[in-house]
Formats: C-alpha cells, structure tokens, sequence
C-alpha cells in the first residue's frame, strides 16, 4: 500500500540556486561597488526568498502539483475507494456492531464516546422527534423509553407513535473532509484508499477537527489523548476483511465497498439505487450512503 | 567593515531574527521525518505516509464464524442450521483473539442481556425490529433473572424439549 | 472519562461524542490576544501618529504588551493535549488551518515588538551597562549579572551618536507601524478560528474577525486606559509622599483627566462599533432563521439569556457607554466603566466560545458548561480556573520583571535610586 505512495517532487530546492544567481549576473554587468552589491543582493534575495520559497523550502510543501497528479492517476488504478451503505430498514438497533467496534479497535468499553454509535428516532403524531442513543447503543435498545441525559427518561405510549427507526452513524470519510482541512499539522489525512486516519504520533490534540467535523464522529482517546475516530477498520478492510461492525451485523444494515471495484455488489447499490448521504449541505461529499433515510435524522 | 558594523547597529536585531530562523530551520530538518510529506493534494494528503502502514499492521481481534468453524464444528453446524446462523459467533463469545492459546474459554455474559438486544419488544413499525419475535422484559414470558437458555438454546433458539409453553407466545 | 466530559453536561439529543472541548482556556486565548492587539495600538498611536498626550503610556503600554504576549501563549499550551509537540505547528504546517499560521504570525510579532523595544531602550542598556561597569570590583553578585544582562542587550552595539539616536527613532517608527497590521491579525484570525468552523452554526459568519478585532480594540484601550490611571495615581503619591507633604508642586503631575477623556471617547466609537456589529449578527440570524435557528434562539435568548443579554450586554456594554456619555467624566468612574468594558469583553469571548458548543449538532439538545474550580487533577488545573487565572496572572508578573530590565517611565538614566 505504502508503494503506491509517489514520491514527492523537491521542486522547491531547485528555485533557490537560480533565484539567487539573477542578481549576481547583473551585478557584475553593472559596476557597482562590492559592499552595495551585497547588500542588495542579500535584500533581494530574502526578498524574493521570503515569499515564495518560503512555502516550499522552509515549510517543507515539496512540488505539491507533480505529486498530486501522479498521485491521483495512481490511486484511481490501483487503490480502492471505500464506501459505506447504511440500510436503515434492516437495522433492529441491537448494538453488536458498537460492541465489536470498541473492543476491535480498542476503545475502552465503558468510555462516553464511540467510533460509531446506534441513534433510535422515535417520531410521534404530534410531529414532535424523540431521539436517543444511550452508551451509543453499544448494549442494545432494550427499553421502550426514551433517554433524555441527565438521568432523565421519556415514555412514549404505542398508539403515539407514528413512525420509528434505527440509524446507525459512523465517520462518513467525507471526500472534503473538514476535519482534515483545519488540521494545523497535518496529523489527520485522507489515505489513498478514501479513508480519512489520524497520526496518533503527530497529532498535538487542538481539538479544531473535533469541533470541525459536522457529524460529530471525533472525539480524543483517553489513553493517546488524540483525536479518535473511525477508520472504517483500515487494519482489516487492507487484509480483505470487512470491518467489525459490518461482520458484527446479522441482517446486513450495514455494508462496505469499493468504487473503483466494477464487481463490487454494494458500490453498484450506491451507484443504481436512491441514496442518501447525512447534511449534503455542508459540501463534504460524504462516503457513508444511506438507505431509507428520513428527513427527522441530522 | 568595524565601521559599517558601528555606524550600522540597526540592523543587529534583524541579525538575531536570521540567526534563530537558522536554527529553527536546522532543527526542522532533523525533526520532520522523511516520510512526511504531500502525497496528494496540500489539502487533504499532508501526512506521515509511514503512519497509514501503522494502521494497516493493527492486530484483528474478531476472527469471523468460519475461525471457530475450524475447530468447533458441532458447534457451529447447529447454529448454522437455525434462524441465527446470521449472528456471527463473536457477538455472543466476545473476540476470538488469543483463542484459544491464552483465552482459554470464550464464555458469553448474561444471555438475559444478549437475548434482549434484539428481542425486547418495541412497538417501532417501520425498523427491523418489528419482524423479530419480541418479549416484554420480567414480563410473564421472561421473568427477570431467568437466563433465556433454561428453555431455548441460542444456537437453535425454538423451545427445547420438555420446556413449558405459557400462552403460546413467541 | 472521555476529553471534555469533565465539565460537560448533556441535555435532551446530544451526539455521543459531542463534548465542550474547547473550554476556558480557548476563552482566555482571544481575550489575551485582545489585549495584546489593543495595547500595541495604543503605544503606536504615539510613537507613529505622534499623539503627543500619550507619551507617558507610550512605553508602558508596548512593555505591556510585550508582557502580555506569553499569555496569548499560554492558554493554548494548557489547552493542547499533546503541549509537548506544539512545536509540529511551525515544524509542518498546514496552511489550509487557520490554526497553522498562528506559529509564524506570533513571531513575527513577537520579533517586532522585541525590536521595537530593543530600539527603544538601546540607550538605557549601554548607559546602564557602562553605570554598573563604573562600579568596579565593589559591585554585588546581583549587580554583575545586571550588568551581564545589560551588555548582552545592547547586542554588542555601544554606539551612541547623535546620529544613531536618529536612526532609532526611525526604525521605532517603522516597526510601530509595521506591528499595527500584524497585531490586528494576530487577532483578527482568530475570528478566523471561529467563523470558518462551517460545522457550528453560532461560529459561521464572515462578521466574526471584524467583531473580534473591534472587540480587541475595545479591550485594549480599556486596559491601557485603566492601568494609565492607576499606575499615575500610584506614581503621583509616592511622589508626594518622597518629597513630603509641604511640597507638593514638584511631584510628579497627578492623571491628566483631558487624555482620559480622549481616550474615553475613542473607547466609546469602538464599543458602539462593536456592539452594533453584534447585534446585526443576532438580527440576521433571527431574520434569516435558516435551520439552526430552532435552537440558536432558544440557545441565545432563553438558555443563555443571562450571560449575553445581561452580563455581557448589559453590564458589560451598556452601562460603561451610559457611564462614560454623561457628563462630567470623573476619574472613579472611568474606573468601573473600563473595568466593566473589560468584563463585557470576556464575556463575549465566552458567549462565543462556550455558547457555540452549548448546542448540539442535531440541534435537538443542549450542552452546559461547568467551569472546574477545585484543581482535583491536572485536567480541572490546566483548564478549569485556576488555569485561567495563572494565565491572566502570569503577565503581570512577567511586566513586573521586564520592568527593572525596561523602565517604562522616563526618568534620570543614571540616577541609582
């Protein structure tokens, strides 16, 4: 996988010599004296320098475009695109995908945030939308009440409702992620394969992507204080495994593939049938479709 | 050049700017591993490539049904033959990660909680939910603190032989 | 426990990993930086426009400012998880964050302020290096390190002429006015920081730089204006009190109420400026009532109605604008009126900064802040109040050690008092 990396152009080294060789050949054209034509060149080489090598040289953005299309021309061959479809309908709320998530990519089991979580909409006949997911469902819906935090809870009788349903939520590996966008360091990134990791060993934990992200699918491990979020199981989909929660759920609510794989059954779903993606609005291009989606669900 | 350095002080401080721009210039380039970089566009793929390696080498832990096929093989016929061959063995046993070496048992907790994740009843029409056959926790089918499997094995969940039937619920 | 679930509490439908994690310390952050911003401006409006009336706060409000600038710093060192490797912000930056430039623009002005008071106080340094040189060996183990100090700051430069005092002038001038844009960016992007988060809806508005740095501004003229006072007041009877009771023509002259009654007015343009800037964003969000609305003014006018309307608007803005507009300007009342602007500004820092993730996601449910008090641990330590209060401290005792290097009132170069 790391092969089809390109290597980076160091375009960047290369203007230095020739920014810096101009001033000298019109130096020596024009007789001026050898103190005035050092300082002049030292201005108008930190002048130019400053500016635009600057970006390249000092902070290390080497030959951004030759990299970029190469990069791109190598990914569309070669490395899948991920794509997740959520079916809604199917989903009974059971919560083994949460379960086998936390414990698949080491999330402490009791900790008030989850990679991926369960949300239960309950939408009544007054119009009103009830919406809960305690612990992220990771044990399950297995009370008819609703949880109102803080302890408190809501009954709600049969006859009041008027529709209700399971929605399971994830990263949605955003083609445009934000997240990554408003990284300061670069720690967070989206790999070649579509998934958006994050660098535990760079990430300075400023919080800027957490607030960022519009789904609300980061938060901080509490042993590597770093951002944390799903990586749609990277360690097995690389191996051909499904993720966890995908293998964890018994009436295929959810599913992944690839887009860039003609045969793949759940990428042509995405593409032949009408899907959803969550908060189209913000311009994120998510990978996360969705099926029998509802307008209530934000 | 002592006289232009006394006649030009002003431009000491600027020196100093350059001299610790110099240096932090020296240290970033022993700082930044090779590896980081643009691989892609600035936007989305400034990164460490190394750390996509690092995700990809993390240790699976849920192993799939056909690992404990392999050896459990009554076992896994038996559940593979009733309506819960679509529940993988793992949601139940837990991770099958260092099993059976230094896991000795993957023994399943409470099948009262198990059980009701998708089987309390709720009245939700339009979600999975509503076609799974559904019980009223401590209600009179399922007395509180009665383990499920007293009268159904999970793995071929209709009544065992010999257990009561109440009011022919589910 | 999860990051932020400490001082976090959940309301009605809040995601799950929805949390307040950008806490006191990112309040602290933007009110700092407003006071460095508004302080710089301050002693540029001497040493650049020549305000002849501020030459006494010229030096003390850019030794201030130089002061203040760690506290710009600090507060985002407690706030990051991984502080340690803070320096990856300059190392690797990523310039699509408004984050990654911060590294850079706070040198840049950290090197121009550095500078400016360099030029500012070369003279004082090679005087005060040759004074303690002239003690000879009599000279104290205290004094010998002075001197050391001294002669490292004049950077090997003992030159004095009529013609290099010139030069200092000019280049004090040059980077007093190089340091006013690069200190309103300073702050103005960090409205940045905010308004480009399109993922919260009360943060997401173009008006959020202008509102930030019209705010600093505010804040800033404020501080100088309150510390002008106090530190005259305090001069003027130690002054008295040296030259005793029967003397008093001598001592040094007592506030100049006519400057705090120009500055008050310029206090006055930028506090309308600024609350009207605001209010135009309620008005809009109001008006346009896109689908954040449904709890953006639940969020604003019911839940925290009182931390906006009363103590910000209202204890924070209107009543300093009342007292500052009727007549017969006393000093006193300067006094609370800046002090009360002060407060106003904070709390807009944290309406903002509390206030935009007091709502979730869903906008379906509500988060609360609780600030930590008891430093139980060094999470409620780094961000809870104490935290907050060794950043607003750590300034004023930094200001009290660069002012035995930088006196920041002019007085006898040599006079060993």
């Amino acid at each position: 996988m790391s092969a089809d990396i390109p290597e980076s152009m160091p375009h960047g080294t290369e203007t230095s010599p020739a920014v810096q060789q101009q001033p000298a050949e019109s130096g020596a054209r024009r007789a001026v004296s050898r103190r005035d034509f050092l300082k002049k060149t030292g201005l108008l080489a930190a002048g130019i320098l400053t500016p635009a090598v600057a970006l390249e040289v000092i902070f290390g953005l080497k030959g951004a475009g030759a990299a970029q299309a190469e990069g791109l021309a190598t990914a569309a061959k070669t490395t899948p695109h991920w794509q997740f479809l959520v079916d809604t309908n199917k989903c009974v709320g059971c919560g083994f995908c949460v379960k086998a998530c936390k414990l698949e990519n080491e999330i402490p089991y009791t900790l008030n945030a989850s990679r991926t979580w369960v949300e239960r909409h309950v939408i009544t006949k007054d119009g009103e939308s009830h919406v809960d997911s305690p612990h992220a469902g990771q044990y399950g819906f297995t009370e008819p009440e609703i949880d109102l935090g803080e302890g408190k809870t809501l009954a709600i009788a049969p006859e009041d409702i008027s529709k209700a349903f399971f929605v399971p939520k994830l990263c949605n590996q955003c083609n445009h992620p934000p997240c990554v966008q408003v990284c300061p360091v670069g720690a967070t990134y989206k790999s070649p394969d579509g998934v958006v990791l994050v660098d535990r060993k760079w990430c300075i934990g400023c919080g800027y992507c957490v607030n960022a992200c519009p789904y609300g699918a980061r938060f901080f491990h509490p042993k590597y204080h770093t951002a944390e979020k799903c990586t749609f199981c990277e360690h097995r989909i690389s191996k051909g495994l499904k993720p966890a929660c995908v293998q964890a759920c018994a009436f295929g609510a959810r599913q992944i593939g690839d887009q860039n794989d003609p045969a793949d059954p759940v990428a042509e779903v995405v593409a032949t049938r009408r899907v959803e993606v969550l908060k189209a609005e913000f311009g994120t291009d998510p990978q996360c479709f969705y099926l029998g989606m509802d307008a209530e669900v934000r | 050049m002592r006289g232009w350095l006394r006649r030009n002080h002003w431009w000491r401080p600027l020196a100093v700017v350059l001299v610790v721009l110099a240096l932090l210039l020296t240290f970033r380039s022993l700082y930044i591993p090779s590896d980081f970089g643009i691989h892609g566009s600035f936007t989305y793929n400034l990164y460490r490539a190394n750390n996509l390696t690092e995700w990809q080498s993390v240790t699976v832990k849920y192993q799939g049904r056909e690992f404990c096929g392999s050896c459990h093989d009554k076992n896994y016929k038996s559940i593979m033959a009733g309506p819960h061959s679509v529940i993988q063995c793992e949601n139940c046993h837990g991770p099958g990660i260092g099993h059976p070496d230094t896991v000795k048992k993957l023994t399943p907790g409470n099948s009262q909680q198990l059980c009701w994740r998708c089987h309390v009843y709720l009245p939700y029409d339009g979600s999975g939910r509503s076609v799974l056959p559904g019980i009223e926790p401590g209600g009179p089918h399922a007395p509180l603190g009665e383990e499920c499997y007293t009268c159904h094995n999970p793995h071929a969940p209709q009544l065992l032989p010999g257990a009561q039937t109440e009011e022919g619920g589910s | 426990m999860v990051h932020g679930e400490i001082w976090t509490i959940k309301e009605l439908w809040v995601l799950p990993n929805e949390y307040i994690i950008w806490a006191i310390q990112i309040v602290m952050y933007p009110f700092m930086t407003g006071l460095v911003a508004g302080s710089f401006v301050l002693s540029s409006l001497y040493h650049v426009f020549g305000i002849k009336k501020l030459e006494g706060i010229a030096r003390f409000a850019l030794v201030f400012s130089f002061a203040l600038l760690p506290g710009a710093l600090i507060p985002l060192l407690l706030h990051l998880q991984h502080p340690e490797r803070s320096i990856n912000v300059m190392m690797t930056p990523h310039f699509t964050s408004a984050i990654a430039a911060f590294g850079i623009v706070f040198s840049c002005y950290f090197a121009i302020v550095a500078a400016e008071i360099w030029f500012l106080y070369r003279r004082h340094f090679i005087d005060h290096s040759r004074y303690l040189q002239s003690l000879g060996k009599d000279r104290t183990f205290g004094q010998r390190v002075l001197q050391l100090v001294h002669t490292i700051l004049t950077l090997g430069s003992f030159e004095t002429s009529e013609e290099s005092m010139r030069k200092d002038h000019k280049a004090i001038k040059l980077l007093a006015s190089a340091g006013i844009p690069v200190a309103l960016f300073l702050h103005g992007y960090a409205g940045f920081i905010f308004g480009s988060v399109k993922a919260n809806a009360l943060w997401l508005t173009p008006l959020m730089p202008v509102i930030f740095i019209v705010s600093a501004v505010v804040s800033g003229i404020s501080l100088c204006l309150l510390s002008y006072i106090i530190v005259s007041e305090v001069r003027s009877r130690r002054g008295r009190r040296r030259l005793g009771k029967g003397k008093l023509k001598g001592a040094a002259p007592s506030v100049d109420i006519s400057v705090i009654k120009m500055t008050s007015k310029f206090l006055l343009i930028f506090l309308a400026t600024a609350v009207s800037l605001e209010l135009l964003d309620l008005v809009f969000r109001g008006y346009t009532a896109l689908n954040s609305w449904r709890i953006l003014k639940d969020a604003l006018y019911v839940r925290d109605f009182r931390n906006i309307f009363i103590l910000q608007y209202g204890l924070g803005a209107f009543v300093p604008l009342v007292m500052l507009l009727l007549p017969r300007l006393t000093l006193r009342r300067t006094v609370v009126a800046t002090l009360l602007v002060l407060w106003g500004v904070l709390m807009m820092r944290y309406n903002v900064v509390i206030g935009g993730q007091s709502f979730s996601q869903t906008f379906a449910g509500y988060m609360h802040y609780k600030l930590p008090v008891i430093p139980y641990d060094v999470e409620r330590l780094k961000e809870g109040l104490v935290g907050a209060l060794i950043v607003f401290s750590f300034p004023m005792l930094l200001f009290y050690i660069y002012s035995k290097v930088f006196p920041v009132f002019p007085r006898q170069p040599h006079s060993p008092d």
